[in-house]
């Protein structure tokens, strides 16, 4: 692949988004369109800007209960995972509650929750449940996929069942781990998200989403795109951060990590 | 392993590493796959077993290897008395290279000995020595996945040999193995062979590498597996590639292969 085509990819992107900023400007300055319709989106980065002090603190409130919540999921999926592993029997008990949890939505569960956890609590439990599933499956799969003639090298040198775990099925789920990591990143997110929506119509909570409900009552759209956009990028970053994590442990091994030469 | 230890002096006095009698092996399936089989492997033997695929012939090694145990039938296998360093008495090298691909190979053959809880520093210079057998001394830092075929062969045959095990059980190693390699590696085995004692087991569904290989061929019939025939491969030692081209060796495979023949009769395909 040319270094041309490389360029390419990471040009279009850049000059679609370019293009539609510019459109998107173009309309509402011809139109005359008030801000509090549709703002240009000069004015959504002058307000970026502006409102800085608000919205970085909000930022910072959403980032770390998505952190919690992100925390709490790797750490729960991944030993709910291993507790199945070794026991069948906990494993036919308890996973249809996890599927259960994972396909009720949590924006139905999150004002339940608020009722009965103080709301730093409910929202973090929010996150948790919609990023607990993808690792618990993953996790599963991968401790699942161990090559059984290995398996059998482990039997044969008498292997215990921790050092079984420890040195054979735990790297071989690493894999699988580390996607559901990925995907319970940018889902953490979205809980932390649905839940701080829902404690914010109960009157309280300062995060993100929060903001961007108090701006819809106040008619601030402009916050409310400002606020938008910096989850996004918040999404994207920590997205990025996780699959950059995942590229460094598994470069020297794994085929998803390598390159397309060999 | 459960049997009595009368049973394994036993074996020991007879001079014996492996005795199998009337072992059978039925799946939960309900497929019988193996037997009744019965097998004597004197110390220090080179025999091959061979047979069409599935014909239990794996199923055979992973008994005496005592990954699986037979639904009728003994086995005993010769221990040597101190398994406490890390020498275990069992080398299984897998039709696969089955190595772990986020260990180096240094990492790879150093397991048997990890899982045995070996000292490090007596595991460091025996994991040495292993790579240099297999000739794979300067590739102890490179990962599997950066090897070829035939040197992951080696790694999966310097793992089986760290522990220093009496018996090597090989199932269909080379099988996947293009040509060249495979007669490589056919040859550094002989060489091991000579140099280390151990008693070897060889599972392989080619005539020609069983001839080449082995002072004993067993050939089994198709499943459930028993034994249809043995040829004792009496030739000059040691042999070399001037083996492989004789008339001697063209003859003995002539005789194998028209024993095999009738196993593979009541195929479906071959």
């Amino acid at each position: 692949m040319s270094s041309f085509q490389n360029i390419g990819r990471m040009l279009m992107p850049a000059a679609v988004f370019a293009a539609g900023l510019g459109f998107w400007e173009l309309v509402v300055r011809v139109n005359d369109i008030q801000p509090y319709v549709l703002p240009s989106p000069f004015v959504v980065f002058q307000t970026l800007v502006g409102d800085w002090p608000v919205l970085s603190e909000s930022l910072g409130v959403t980032l770390l209960t998505t952190l919690e919540g992100f925390v709490a999921a790797a750490v729960g999926g991944v030993a709910l995972a291993l507790l199945f592993n070794q026991s069948k029997w906990l494993e036919y008990s308890l996973f249809p509650y996890a599927v259960i949890l994972q396909v009720t939505p949590v924006i139905a569960i999150a004002p339940l929750l608020l009722i009965y956890l103080p709301q730093q609590t409910a929202v973090i439990v929010c996150a948790w449940i919609v990023g607990f599933f993808p690792v618990l499956s993953n996790t599963t799969l991968g401790l699942n996929s161990v090559d059984r003639n290995l398996a059998g090298l482990f039997q044969l040198y008498g292997a215990s069942r921790l050092q079984t775990l420890r040195f054979l099925k735990l790297p071989a789920a690493l894999p699988y781990i580390l996607g559901g990591l990925r995907i319970a990143g940018g889902l953490s997110l979205i809980g932390a998200v649905v839940a701080e929506i829902a404690a914010g119509t109960a009157g309280a909570g300062s995060g993100l989403a929060f903001r961007i409900a108090e701006s819809g009552y106040r008619l601030n759209i402009p916050r409310m795109f400002a606020a938008l956009l910096l989850l996004s990028v918040a999404g994207i970053v920590i997205y990025g951060l996780l699959a950059l994590v995942s590229h460094l442990v598994l470069r020297r091994w794994h085929e998803s990590a390598l390159g397309k030469e060999n | 392993m459960a049997e009595p230890a009368v049973s394994e002096m036993d074996i020991d006095a007879a001079g014996l590493a492996v005795r199998l009698r009337a072992v059978t092996k039925i799946y939960d399936n309900g497929v019988a796959a193996l037997g009744p089989l019965d097998l004597d492997v004197a110390k220090g033997e080179f025999v091959s077993l061979l047979g069409p695929s599935g014909c239990g012939k794996s199923t055979a090694l992973r008994l005496i290897a005592g990954l699986s145990a037979p639904s009728a039938g003994t086995v005993n296998v010769s221990h040597r008395a101190n398994r406490k360093d890390g020498r275990h008495p069992i080398g299984f090298v897998f039709q696969e290279p089955t190595l772990m691909p986020w260990a180096s190979v240094r990492e790879n053959v150093r397991l048997p000995l990890k899982l045995s809880h070996a000292p490090a520093t007596d595991a460091d210079s025996r994991i040495e020595e292993a790579l240099a057998q297999v000739g794979l001394a300067e590739f102890a830092d490179a990962y599997p996945r950066e090897l070829s075929g035939g040197m992951k062969m080696r790694v999966s045959l310097a793992r089986a040999l760290v522990t220093d095990p009496d018996i090597l059980l090989l199932d269909e190693p080379f099988a996947a193995l293009d040509e060249i390699t495979r007669f490589r590696l056919n040859n550094d085995l002989l060489a091991l062979w000579r140099k280390l004692h151990k008693t070897v087991i060889f599972v392989t569904h080619s005539v020609f590498e069983s001839v080449y290989l082995s002072q004993r061929v067993l050939v089994m019939t198709a499943r459930p597996g028993r034994l249809a025939s043995a040829f004792r491969i009496a030739t000059v030692e040691p042999r070399g590639e001037e083996f492989r081209t004789s008339a001697e060796y063209a003859g003995y495979c002539r005789e194998v292969s028209s024993a095999l023949a009738p196993s593979y009769s009541g195929q479906r395909s071959a």
